[in-house]
C-alpha cells in the first residue's frame, strides 16, 4: 500500500506520464511535480508520480556508505 | 534496478553491520512505523544480521490494519447496493469485516473491482455514468494527495457519479499516541514515504518531548542499516533529533504540491485505530465544498458492526506490546490464506511479514 518504486519516465502527455519499472510500463499522474522530464526517476506511489529522486543525493548516500566502510 | 540494486549490496550492508556493533555500548529498542519497513526488514531478512541487542518492533502504519471493522461493514453495504460499483485496492479485499469480507461479498455477486490507482475507478465512474461508483480512499499522507486530485478530477469534470469513502490516516498522532503509551523503545524509523510528502518537521517534537531518535528512512537494506546507525550514534551521543536519511526522495519541505492538494480537500478528524483506539485529528475528512464526492455524506447508511475478534491480538501488535508469535493463532488457525485479523491480511502487516518470511521457525 505504501509502497513506492523508482520508475523512469518515458514520456510526457499533459499531465500523465508512461513510466519505465523493471521493462514494464505503468501511466503515472503527473499532478504533484512541477519540472519533470523524460529521462527522469520519480517515485510511482498508487498510480500518481509522488516525487523526483534526486541523483545527486543518491550518489551522496551510497559515496558516504562507502566512506563509512573504508573508515572501520 | 536502478535506485535499488546499489543499496543492496553485501559489502556496504557488511560494513554497516559492523559500525552498528561497534557504535552500540548498550541495548537499542528501535520501532519501524511504516508497513513498508516492516516487510523490507523481514525480507531482507535485517533482524538476523543485527547485533543480540538491537530489536526492532513493528509499529501501526500498515493502513489496512489499522482500519476500522465497520468501515469494511459500510464499504460491503455499498457493494450490496445493485447500482453500486466499489473500486478498491487489492490489500482490503479480504480484510474481515463483522460479516465476511469484500471478497466473500464479490462471490456474492456484488461488482467489487480491484484498482491500482484511484484514476482507474475516475475511469470505471466515466464509463458508467447510470451506475454510482465508490472508491475506498484508505492510506497516510503517502496516498490522501493522489485521493485529493481524484476528487478535484472529479468536482472538475462534474462526475456525478463517483464517490470517495474516506479512511485516510495521518501518521503523527498515532507515533504520539505509542510514545505516551509508554512502549519501551529508544527511537522511531520514520516511515520514508509519508515524509516525502511531509517533509521531516511534523517529527521533532516527538526527538524533542519524548527524547526519541527520528531518522527518515529508504526501504533498501542498506537505507534500514544506515538509519539505525544514525539513531544509534543520536542516542550514544545523548542527542536525539531528527535526521533524514532517504535524501534521495525526502526534503525536509516535503512535496509542498502534493500537500496543497491534500489541504485543499481534507480537514482532519478525531479518528478510530486498530490498537490505539480513537486518536485526535488523526483521519482526514472530506471537506464540506466536495461532499457531494463524500460517500459518507451523500450516500448514508446505517450500519452495525460487531467488534468480537476472535482472539487476534493484531491489535497488541500494531502498538509494539507483542509480536505477532505471542499470538496464539499465529500460523495454526490464522495464515495468510485464512487470516483471521488485518495484521494477516495485508502484505505490510507484521503477522504476514512474519509468517512469509519464516521468522517463526
Ligand atoms: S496471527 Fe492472525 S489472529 Fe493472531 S494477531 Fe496476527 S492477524 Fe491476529
Amino acid at each position: 500500500m505504501c509502497l513506492s518504486i523508482p520508475a523512469k519516465i518515458i514520456e510526457i502527455k499533459d499531465d500523465t506520464a508512461t513510466v519505465e519499472i523493471g521493462g514494464n510500463h505503468y501511466s503515472a499522474g503527473l499532478q504533484m511535480l512541477d519540472d519533470v522530464n523524460p529521462g527522469d526517476y520519480v517515485l510511482l506511489h498508487a498510480g500518481f508520480a509522488i516525487q523526483k529522486i534526486s541523483d545527486q543525493q543518491a550518489r551522496e548516500t551510497l559515496e558516504l556508505l562507502r566512506e563509512m566502510g573504508d573508515l572501520s | 534496478m536502478k535506485y535499488m540494486d546499489e543499496y543492496r549490496d553485501r559489502k556496504l550492508i557488511d560494513n554497516l553491520v559492523g559500525q552498528i556493533t561497534k557504535r552500540a555500548s548498550r541495548p537499542y529498542t528501535f520501532m519501524e512505523v511504516c508497513g513498508g519497513h516492516t516487510m523490507a526488514i523481514h525480507k531482507f531478512g535485517i533482524p538476523s544480521l543485527l547485533p543480540g541487542g538491537i530489536r526492532l518492533k513493528s509499529g501501526p502504519g500498515c493502513p489496512v490494519c489499522v482500519t476500522a471493522k465497520t468501515y469494511i461493514d459500510r464499504a460491503i453495504t455499498y457493494a450490496r447496493m445493485p447500482d453500486v460499483i466499489v473500486c478498491t485496492y487489492g490489500d482490503l479485499l479480504r480484510v474481515p469485516g463483522s460479516r465476511g469480507s469484500l471478497y466473500d461479498q464479490r462471490a456474492k455477486g456484488s461488482d467489487i473491482r480491484m484498482v491500482y490507482s484511484l484514476l482507474e475507478a475516475l475511469r470505471v465512474a466515466r464509463e458508467h455514468p447510470n451506475r454510482r461508483v465508490v472508491f475506498l480512499g484508505i492510506g497516510f499522507e503517502t496516498t490522501a494527495p493522489g485521493s485529493a486530485v481524484g476528487i478535484l478530477q472529479a468536482d472538475r469534470e462534474r462526475l456525478s457519479n463517483f464517490f470517495v469513502l474516506s479512511s485516510h490516516k495521518l501518521m503523527p498522532p498515532a507515533m504520539d499516541a505509542i510514545a505516551e503509551d509508554g512502549v519501551a523503545i529508544d527511537g522511531y524509523l520514520c516511515p520514508g514515504h509519508v515524509s516525502t510528502i511531509t517533509g521531516s518537521a511534523m517529527y521533532r517534537h516527538i526527538a524533542e518531548d519524548y527524547g526519541l531518535a527520528c531518522v527518515v528512512s529508504g526501504f533498501e537494506p542498506s537505507d534500514i542499516l544506515q538509519s539505525l546507525l544514525m539513531l544509534i550514534v543520536q542516542l550514544e551521543a545523548q542527542q536525539p533529533k531528527v535526521e533524514i536519511q532517504y535524501k534521495r526522495a525526502v526534503r525536509p519541505e516535503g512535496n509542498i504540491k502534493a500537500r496543497n492538494f491534500m489541504d485543499q480537500v481534507f480537514v482532519p478528524r478525531d479518528d478510530w485505530w486498530r490498537g490505539l483506539g480513537e486518536l485526535k485529528n488523526s483521519g482526514l475528512a472530506i471537506r464540506k465544498e466536495y461532499q457531494h464526492h463524500d460517500a459518507e455524506y451523500a450516500m448514508p447508511v446505517e450500519v452495525t458492526t460487531q467488534e468480537e475478534d476472535h482472539g487476534c491480538i493484531c491489535g497488541e501488535v500494531l502498538k509494539g506490546h507483542s509480536e505477532p508469535t505471542d499470538c496464539p493463532l499465529f500460523a495454526s488457525a490464522c495464515n495468510p490464506v485464512h487470516p483471521i485479523g488485518a495484521c494477516m491480511v495485508s502484505s505490510e502487516g507484521a503477522c504476514q511479514a512474519f509468517y512469509k518470511y519464516k521468522r517463526y521457525e
